[in-house]
């Protein structure tokens, strides 16, 4: 592996809150196109780990590079977000008094400006790209109705498709699946494999038949760090892992 | 931008009542049964100023979610800067007749006009003024505090401490503004008398024309894209971080243009009341100006409108008739609208006629920031 096939490096990261130690010099490598699975027990560091890659929270200590160059622990959430880095919370966040286009329409690629926006007219190309996301997320019939009032499911889409019109060249998806029944979970294990096709996907998730649905490499954290790493088959044989996950 | 019929009525009505009161007051005689008397004039001048105060409020409170609980002060700072040049034009016609220096600097035993009142008798310096000294207060204010994330409840704490440091400064003699007794005793506009029936008439008038272009403005604000991810802050800042907006751009920009418009009242009030002093800063004034807001409905523009308008004349019939219960009878309508009806009163008419992809944003987290 050469070093411009990485996309993503953390090193040595560490964060503490009061002592305590959510990241323990975390190291991860993530190769451009790859789509890596990131499990673990709860408090083992998955959000706090979105947190510092996306600048909401920056490491006491450790580096954490984006496409071989730019430092993102000197970036604030903006800066990371313009340089092609999107989120998907736990939780979903659309806009809920806004229509599904709109929520899209706020999302795309471009001027972020406030001087720009208040003069943006919608143009062909906007709407073509919000056609095509819509089309991706399933969410075509939709596009009129309020965020607010579309079910969980849906909403997890929308903001899918929120981070499709960012553009970016990395997602990181918090708990897809949390709370979907079992054909919206294949539907978006389907849905990540496709958007997986053109960017990198990292996805922090608990529901081990969805990651194992993803077959991709996984990483399996605790208490900060990382304690194993390989295929879903290659992690859950790991005694420590075992041990973890069941208890001791 | 295509206006609603809401829009509309709301355009209309300003303007066709204000038009129509100008009318009767000039072209009747007193006396007949027509006849709209000139103080009729000035209380309905005095309260479209204050519409454009709620507007303000509305704009950066219903849309960009920042509850500020010191509105007045812009308000105020745009009136000072009009009553300014309203006493440069007294001239020689003071009390003690000083070309130079307005009274308050002769009885104060000044002797030379402070710089800061430079230029102040040429009107288009005060007009610059009234614009500038409110957006450039805000800007400076707003660039600290969005910068810092200061949101919420602290937000409007310092808001309120804003206009309360201003209040104190302003009742200092050594300010050069008037202290206690601010400024009064205006005599003429631009060459009209101040006191005369059609200048009150035409004050009326130009005000409504005012009111009308801010709502204007204000409403193709919230409906561009500008608009919309101002609405997306206001219910999930966060979120439009992840996106790569900067919100604190987005409230710097709608916090100095609702300052701005605030201070453009402010400077239309001066001349139809005839006087500005502090306690135009008094930190009731700001809290009143989000009462109306709420009465009328938050994040609706034309609410914050007609609940200026409808509390304000509440107001004036209360503290003739009740003068002691006004202030329990405002408290109570902020319980009482708080409680049943979290969308004022728009929302009186927007469950009539509630159609699916309104542009009007959810009110109810309004509610819980007040009373939280």
């Amino acid at each position: 592996m050469t070093e411009a096939d990485t996309l993503l490096y953390l090193d040595g990261v560490t964060v503490s809150f009061d002592g305590f130690r959510a990241l323990n010099a975390l190291s991860l490598v993530l190769e451009a196109g790859e789509m890596r699975a990131v499990i673990g027990p709860n408090g083992a560091g998955k959000t706090t780990m979105m947190d510092v890659i996306t600048g909401r929270t920056r490491p006491d200590t450790g580096k954490v590079v984006f496409s071989a160059s730019t430092d993102l622990t000197k970036l604030d959430e903006p800066a990371i977000a313009a340089l092609g880095i999107g989120r998907k919370f736990q939780k979903p966040t659309v806009f809920e008094p806004h229509t599904v286009w709109d929520n899209l329409l706020l999302a795309l690629a471009g001027d972020r400006r406030p001087w720009f926006s208040l003069w943006a007219r919608e143009t062909v190309s906007e709407r073509d790209r919000i056609d095509a996301i819509l089309e991706t997320v399933r969410l075509k019939d939709q596009r009129q109705r309020r965020g607010g009032d579309l079910s969980h499911g849906q909403k997890q889409w929308l903001e899918i498709g929120m981070l499709l019109a960012q553009e970016p060249q990395l997602l990181l998806v918090d708990e897809p699946v949390a709370g979907m029944t079992d054909a919206e979970t294949e539907q978006t294990a389907e849905l990540l494999r496709e958007i997986n096709r053109t960017r990198s996907v990292v996805v922090v998730e608990h529901d081990m038949a969805f990651v194992r649905a993803l077959d991709v490499k996984v990483t399996v954290l605790h208490e900060g760090s990382v304690l194993s790493e390989g295929t879903i088959d290659h992690v859950s044989e790991d005694p420590r892992v075992i041990e973890v996950y069941l208890g001791r | 931008m295509k206006l609603d019929r809401t829009a509309w009525l709301t355009l209309v009505l300003v303007m066709g009542a204000a038009l129509a009161l100008a009318i009767l007051n000039q072209a009747t005689p007193p006396g007949s049964a027509a006849h709209v008397p000139t103080y009729v004039i000035a209380l309905a001048g005095k309260y479209l100023c204050f519409a454009m105060l709620a507007l303000a409020v509305d704009l950066v409170w219903g849309f960009a979610g920042i509850l500020s609980l010191g509105h007045a002060a812009f308000f105020a700072l745009g009136g000072y800067a009009m009553g300014m040049y309203l006493m440069r034009q007294i001239g020689t016609r003071g009390v003690y007749g000083n070309a130079n220096l307005p009274d308050f600097m002769v009885f104060l035993g000044w002797h030379d006009l402070p710089w800061y009142w430079y230029g102040f008798s040429w009107f288009p310096v005060a007009l610059l003024m009234v614009v500038l000294v409110p957006g450039v207060l805000a800007l400076v204010f707003g660039w600290l505090a969005f910068r810092s994330r200061v949101t919420g409840v602290y937000l409007s704490i310092i808001t309120q401490a804003l206009t309360y440091a201003l209040l104190l400064a302003f009742f200092r003699n050594d300010m050069g503004f008037g202290g206690n007794n601010g400024m009064t005793d205006f005599k003429d506009i631009l060459g009209f008398s101040v006191q005369a029936d059609s200048t009150r008439s035409g004050l009326l008038v130009i005000s409504a024309l005012f009111l009308c272009a801010q709502f204007l403005m204000a409403r193709y604000v919230v409906t561009s894209r500008f608009g919309k991810v101002l609405i997306a802050v206001r219910d999930t800042e966060n979120r439009t971080r992840f996106l790569g907006y900067r919100p604190e751009s987005y409230k710097l920009v709608v916090w100095v243009l609702s300052a701005v418009m605030a201070g453009i009242g402010g400077a239309l009030y001066v001349p139809q009341v005839g006087i500005i002093n502090p306690s135009e800063f008094a930190p009731g004034n700001s809290i009143e100006a989000v009462i109306w807001v709420a009465v009328g409905g938050r994040g609706t523009l034309t609410g914050a409108i007609i609940g200026a308008l409808v509390v304000n004349f509440g107001k004036t019939w209360f503290t003739g008739a009740f003068p002691e219960v006004w202030l329990y009878a405002l408290g109570f309508l902020f319980i009482f609208v708080t409680l049943f009806l979290p969308k004022g009163v728009m929302g009186l008419f927007a469950r009539r006629q509630r159609r699916p992809a309104e542009i009007e944003p959810e009110v109810t987290p309004a509610a819980r920031e007040v009373t939280g």
